[in-house]
């Protein structure tokens, strides 16, 4: 969403300078390093909420133990080996060679945010991590649960992570342009955008991202192949971006350069 | 005060002469509202709905460029406040003309039919939104998105989702607004016949009604669960604000209107919503807002007509209305035809711009993506729309030359809102 403004200018400045209406190419900064479709501009990885428990148990060489709490997006169906969790620890322990890293996932499909908070006091009692990068949002929305009944879950959420002494980020939806008549997301987006500013912690925007992604033609998320290589890059690309992020957020130093 | 100046109304700052409503109505017991005189359309209304409703085929498209022009993404409020305004207006108008001339049960039964169309109008988008969706559900297979694909699942159960439908239960995206107007309508015949009696009552009892839902969070409730996307309970006040204005009372707020310390509070107000706004979209200025206004004033709620978009939403109509005279020659000039012509028609106009919304996401899928594909599909999207308003104005006249010549001067449903 917040998006929005910049990448608008962008195209209707490519659109006034070329005659032809397909102008993305031409507004398109030139790629930094790094596999160039997992490209993503800077603003939609800035954030100005910190990760202070990643920052100190990287600094004092702790463990960094992660903990993916997320529904059916947050894997691929019989690959969960390229799912953007697994590809978080890979190229975080590129980024961070020194340092131990960490990442389990906890499955919760089908499960509304509410529901999943409910055993966020147990879960964190059993795997103690550093980082909880809670995924949510998708199941609410498919089920149209009350916008502000899900603000209070995921507040209650984020609450009780943050009690169990966890660092937390929240990661939004998939843009999913298919289902995009049938599934009104606006007001889950917006809710854990004010969750997020709320209690300070960072966002990551998986739906602004993918949407660039889209929109910029890196992927055709309309694809409606049953192949799993296209869900593969998308969720390489969503490690990348989300190790990038991690690494910002908790300002992890020189690594910071890497891309 | 002669009755004669009583029942000398005039939408919106001033309207056609008085000359003309004195002879239409000098009635044995002055009514407590008073009503415009049919004479010239008012044209800005059919613009501004015409506008409304290009809007909101705009953003029932994914965001492209064009999004960029709807009003939105500069406010809290957007086109759908200014469609149930509008709507508002001109049902009052319309069938508080009718329930004064031809009494309570006539204007009930036109309303209730008004109502009927605009229910069939809606289970024929449904239609077609099943045949949409049922086709996704049958093709789409990517493992990406499995779990998005969880919203097929009321394709298991037709028959409790067809009927939930009927009910207006069930209603996918994008298919609210219409529901709302059905129950807004449903509500008129009740609302005129208070407003005839005590029209600020009237609006006092709306005010109260949207004060008592938000106090005890009153609602709709949808099928399988949650609620409807616009509380009709809160957005009757836009509708009601509406009715009370085309009954005489813009003409009283006329002095308000044109006070010079309503345009600069309008205009303070409008800069500042800009700003909130621009915090969405540039969050390093959000560091300028202080933490205490932005938890007061979020999240602001579409689903219950959030006081912030109903002042917007009067901001923006008080500055429209001093900048924008009733004779402006614009409103005459061919540019600003398409939308005046899209705004005579719109519940046609509605249906077709939510139709073509669906049609365009299916093109955007099947076809290709890309800004260049989202434009063009927008712009032709309002293209068609433009000469569908033509052919239904053409065909109106055709129609009424040849038709019968009692066609009376007593508003028809076309200035209420198309049929």
């Amino acid at each position: 969403m917040k998006a929005k403004v910049l990448r608008s200018l962008i195209l209707l400045c490519g659109v006034l300078a070329a005659p032809s209406a397909r102008a993305e190419d031409n507004a398109a900064p030139q790629a930094p390093a790094g596999p160039a479709a997992c490209e993503v501009p800077s603003y939609l990885l800035a954030t100005e909420s910190q990760l202070p428990k990643v920052a100190e148990a990287v600094k004092s060489e702790k463990p960094l133990e992660i903990l993916v709490v997320g529904s059916r997006s947050t894997t691929i169906p019989s690959s969960e080996e390229s799912s953007y969790p697994a590809r978080l620890q890979a190229i975080l322990k590129e980024k961070l060679p020194s340092e131990p890293v960490h990442v389990s996932v906890e499955l919760q499909s089908k499960k509304t945010a509410e529901e999943a908070a409910s055993t966020f006091v147990k879960l964190m009692e059993a795997k103690r991590p550093t980082l909880v990068i809670w995924q949510t949002g998708t199941v609410d929305a498919i089920r149209s649960i009350d916008p502000d009944e899900f603000r209070g879950a995921v507040t209650d959420g984020v609450t009780a992570l943050q009690n169990a002494g966890a660092d937390v980020i929240l990661m939004n939806l998939q843009y999913s342009p298919r289902t995009e008549t049938m599934i009104s997301v606006p007001p889950y987006l917006d809710n854990m955008r004010v969750v997020a500013q709320e209690h300070d912690i960072p966002l990551f925007d998986r739906f602004a991202i993918m949407r660039q992604w889209n929109d910029q033609g890196q992927f055709d998320l309309f694809n409606s192949s049953r192949g799993p290589e296209l869900a593969k890059q998308v969720h390489d690309c969503l490690g990348r971006a989300l190790a990038q992020f991690v690494v910002d957020a908790a300002h992890l130093g020189p690594a910071q350069q890497q891309n | 005060m002669t009755i004669a100046d009583q029942v000398t109304g005039s939408p919106v700052a001033g309207t056609a002469d008085a000359k003309s409503t004195v002879e239409a109505k000098p009635r044995a017991a002055a009514p407590a509202i008073t009503l415009p005189v049919i004479g010239e359309r008012e044209l800005r209304l059919d613009l501004f709905r015409g506008l409304a409703l290009w809007l909101i085929f705009i953003d029932h498209l994914p965001p492209n460029l064009l999004t960029w022009f709807t009003i939105r993404n500069y406010g809290f409020s957007d086109a759908t406040e200014i469609f149930i305004f509008i709507s508002g207006y001109t049902a009052a108008f319309v069938y508080g003309r009718a329930m004064l001339d031809s009494g309570v049960v006539i204007a009930t039964a036109r309303i209730l039919r008004r109502v009927w169309q605009i229910y069939v109008a809606h289970v024929f988008l449904f239609t077609i939104f099943l045949a949409e969706i049922s086709y996704v559900a049958t093709s789409f297979e990517n493992p990406l998105y499995t779990e998005e694909m969880g919203i097929m699942d009321f394709l298991k159960q037709p028959d409790v989702t067809i009927v939930q439908a009927l009910l207006l239960r069930f209603r996918p995206v994008n298919m609210d607004v219409l529901p709302l107007y059905i129950v807004l309508m449903l509500a008129l015949p009740l609302i005129l016949w208070l407003m005839k009696w005590k029209p600020d009552l009237t609006l006092g009892l709306s005010v109260v009604l949207y004060v008592v839902t938000w106090e005890f969070d009153l609602y709709f409730s949808a099928y399988p669960n949650g609620f409807w996307a616009f509380n009709p309970l809160a957005w009757q006040l836009l509708f009601v604000f509406g009715a009370w204005c085309a009954l005489g009372g813009a003409r009283r707020m006329s002095r308000i209107l044109a006070s010079p310390v309503t345009m600069w509070i309008s205009i303070a107000y409008l800069a500042a919503a800009f700003y909130v706004t621009l915090t969405w979209y540039v969050p390093q200025l959000s560091h300028f807002m202080p933490k205490r206004i932005e938890q007061w004033m979020y999240p602001i709620d579409k689903t219950d007509l959030d006081v912030l978009r109903f002042t917007h939403f009067l901001a923006l109509a008080a500055l429209t209305v001093r900048f924008l005279p009733r004779d402006w020659p614009g409103l005459k000039s061919p540019l600003l035809r398409p939308l005046i012509l899209c705004g005579q028609h719109s519940l046609e106009i509605f249906c077709l711009g939510v139709f073509l919304a669906f049609a365009g996401h299916f093109i955007l899928a099947e076809v290709s993506g890309g800004p260049g594909m989202h434009a063009l599909i927008s712009l032709c999207g309002i293209l068609i729309m433009w000469a569908m308003a033509w052919v239904i104005s053409w065909y109106k006249q055709v129609a009424d030359k040849s038709g019968s010549k009692t066609k009376n001067a007593v508003g028809n449903a076309d200035l209420a809102g198309g049929g």
